[in-house]
């Protein structure tokens, strides 16, 4: 939120946006999931999708990414259409654990990410003498680096807990300096100090590194602190704008359709408190589905 | 037949090879290995040995039909493992997804195994009694291997592994992390059949050595074995394709000398490197285990 001023100031430039929805919509087998979403994204900006399950949020990155084409409405994505501009996006799916028996280093995973989709195999011993291959270790060291995964990016990547993995896949999802990161629910399954450390990685990665990011989320109370910008995805209808504006207690009442309040702690953080019917809202989860009900707007 | 084994090696190996139908088999036995173990590794890696399994066992109904209509069986095991992968290719939904869709490729993969063991079971009473060849299609016959048996299998192996090295790191990515390499434009379904195509060709090529019933001897032990011992992908690759080159020519030697079928003693040495590898993850994860505690011990005291 640090530079607010300068990125709510002056309309939506879809040149200088990283990301410009106009009043997108999407269907699923005919059916309309969401419309109506405005949403412009700058360098640096952190922006969650929140809502319930099953509205549709993942549908949010499946057209940002151009595998699902919008409905309805205008999108740009660094400034061409979904898609084009895919070696500048790092893309981080909903997990997926690597499981106990995959037995490649969690170093390899993240280096699949910086030149897995090119054609071949690097050659042996190369890196003696190839400047481009020490440059791409180099790189992946410092990506795992970033992400804090250095003690334990060389076991491999089954035997990691799910907040090691997840940091690893966060690395491999930055390792081609992307301008844009999506992350679908990348907090999913983790446990609440893993939530926590996370969320506050992405946060640093947003400020340091200049890359905007867009992250779907069933639970906003981890990231609330960091987000510069909020779009609410409810069944039937949609709000996004600045985090300040949309957080409120009328805003999510009105879209959730049942009392939820946005409470100041006393450190000034803000927390979202659903009512008690709140839970059932989150209740058409098909994984972890009773493993993580503490997850929904507490 | 064999002369005994006499414990000098020297005079045991020369003779052994001035039959040419052995020497034949050493220098087949190099190449399948090879293949198998380089194919074998990612088939572990995506967890598709169930899919290799089912491809090698419509080899024998393959080369039972090729004998049938007077083809040879090296034809029928290329046809049949080729068209199989094909199918489960073409008819599986895309690997990349959920439990769902791997319970249904599972189950047309039960479905294409079970229909040719039918059809082998068919082309056996067609030929009339008992086939000769039967037990040489089901467990393998490394004498029968010709010069030009070998050429065959050279070009056929260096075919695919020319094709696999150059899928290399899309064909990792996609085993790996599909979801990410499908973002990355790496086409994950295009690489699935591609790969079980591979995966037809290699399977035919060692149910030559091994049978149809054998082949993991070769596909899937050396490759399982390499990923117990280490996680650095190049260093496993190389790993398999000596334990996969290493247990065949000891297992022929084994044969030879011993009178026993290849599928037998190839498979039990890949099986005891396989034990073996086991042992030494165990004892090398107790003893760091031993030795943390030792160094937290001190840092206590």
């Amino acid at each position: 939120m640090m530079d607010d001023d300068e990125n709510t100031s002056g309309a939506a430039d879809p040149e200088s946006a990283v990301l410009c929805l106009r009043d997108a919509a999407v269907a699923v087998g005919g059916r309309r999931l969401w419309s109506g979403v405005d949403l412009t994204v700058r360098a640096g900006e952190f922006v969650a999708v929140l809502g319930p399950n099953g509205v549709g949020k993942s549908t949010m990155i499946k057209v940002l990414l151009g595998s699902l084409p919008a409905a309805a409405g205008e999108v740009t994505v660094l400034g061409q259409r979904p898609g084009a501009a895919g070696d500048r996006i790092g893309y981080l799916p909903q997990r997926r654990n690597f499981d106990g028996s995959l037995r490649i280093r969690g170093v390899d995973v993240v280096r699949l990410g910086l030149d897995g989709d090119r054609w071949g195999v690097p050659l042996p011993f190369s890196r003696r003498f190839s400047s481009r291959q020490r440059t791409a270790d180099e790189r992946v060291r410092e990506v795992i680096e970033l992400v804090g995964a250095t003690a334990y990016a060389h076991r491999p990547i089954g035997e990691c807990s799910g907040g090691e993995q997840q940091r690893l896949l966060i690395a491999q999802a930055l390792v081609r300096r992307p301008r844009l990161l999506l992350l679908d629910e990348p907090l999913d399954s983790l446990d609440l100090p893993n939530q926590a450390g996370v969320a506050a990685l992405i946060h640093r990665i947003c400020e340091r590194e200049r890359v905007a990011v867009v992250m779907v989320a069933h639970d906003v109370n981890p990231i609330l602190s960091y987000l510069d910008r909020v779009v609410y995805i409810v069944s039937g209808g949609a709000a996004s704008g600045p985090a300040a504006e949309v957080i409120t207690s009328d805003t999510l009442t009105r879209l959730y359709g049942t009392p939820v309040e946005v409470l100041r702690a006393a450190d000034g953080r803000l927390v979202v408190v659903g009512g008690p019917e709140a839970p059932a809202l989150h209740s058409d989860r098909h994984t972890h589905s009773h493993s993580d009900r503490h997850g929904a707007l507490r | 037949m064999n002369p005994g084994f006499t414990w000098n090696i020297v005079t045991d190996f020369q003779w052994m090879w001035s039959v040419p139908s052995m020497v034949n088999a050493f220098r087949g036995g190099f190449v399948v290995a090879i293949m198998a173990g380089v194919v074998g590794w990612f088939m572990v890696l995506r967890k598709q040995s169930f899919a290799g399994h089912s491809i090698a066992v419509t080899g024998f109904p393959g080369a039972a039909a090729a004998v049938y209509f007077g083809l040879s069986a090296t034809l029928g095991y290329f046809g049949f493992c080729i068209g199989s992968a094909l199918v489960i290719a073409l008819f599986s939904r895309g690997g990349d997804s959920g439990a769902g869709d791997r319970a249904h490729s599972s189950a047309l993969i039960a479905i294409v195994q079970a229909f040719a063991l039918a059809l082998g079971a068919l082309f056996l009473s067609l030929y009339g009694g008992f086939l000769d060849s039967t037990s040489s299609f089901l467990f393998g016959d490394f004498l029968g291997i010709t010069s030009t048996d070998v050429l065959t299998l050279t070009v056929v192996a260096a075919v695919v592994l020319a094709c696999t090295a150059v899928l290399g790191r899309r064909l990792l990515f996609a085993s790996v992390d599909p979801a990410v390499a499908a973002a990355r434009g790496v086409p994950v379904r295009g690489m699935n059949l591609v790969f079980l195509v591979l995966l037809g060709a290699t399977v035919a090529e060692v149910s030559k050595f091994t049978g149809s019933l054998l082949v993991f001897a070769l596909l899937v032990m050396p490759a399982a074995t390499a990923q117990v011992l280490t996680a650095r992908p190049g260093f496993s690759l190389l790993i398999t394709a000596v334990i996969g080159v290493l247990v065949t020519w000891v297992g022929l030697t084994w044969a030879y000398f011993g009178n026993q079928a290849t599928g037998f003693t190839i498979t039990s040495l890949a099986f005891g490197c396989y034990v073996v590898a086991f042992a030494v993850r165990f004892l090398r994860a107790q003893l760091s285990d031993a030795r943390s505690t030792l160094e937290h011990a001190e840092a206590v005291a």
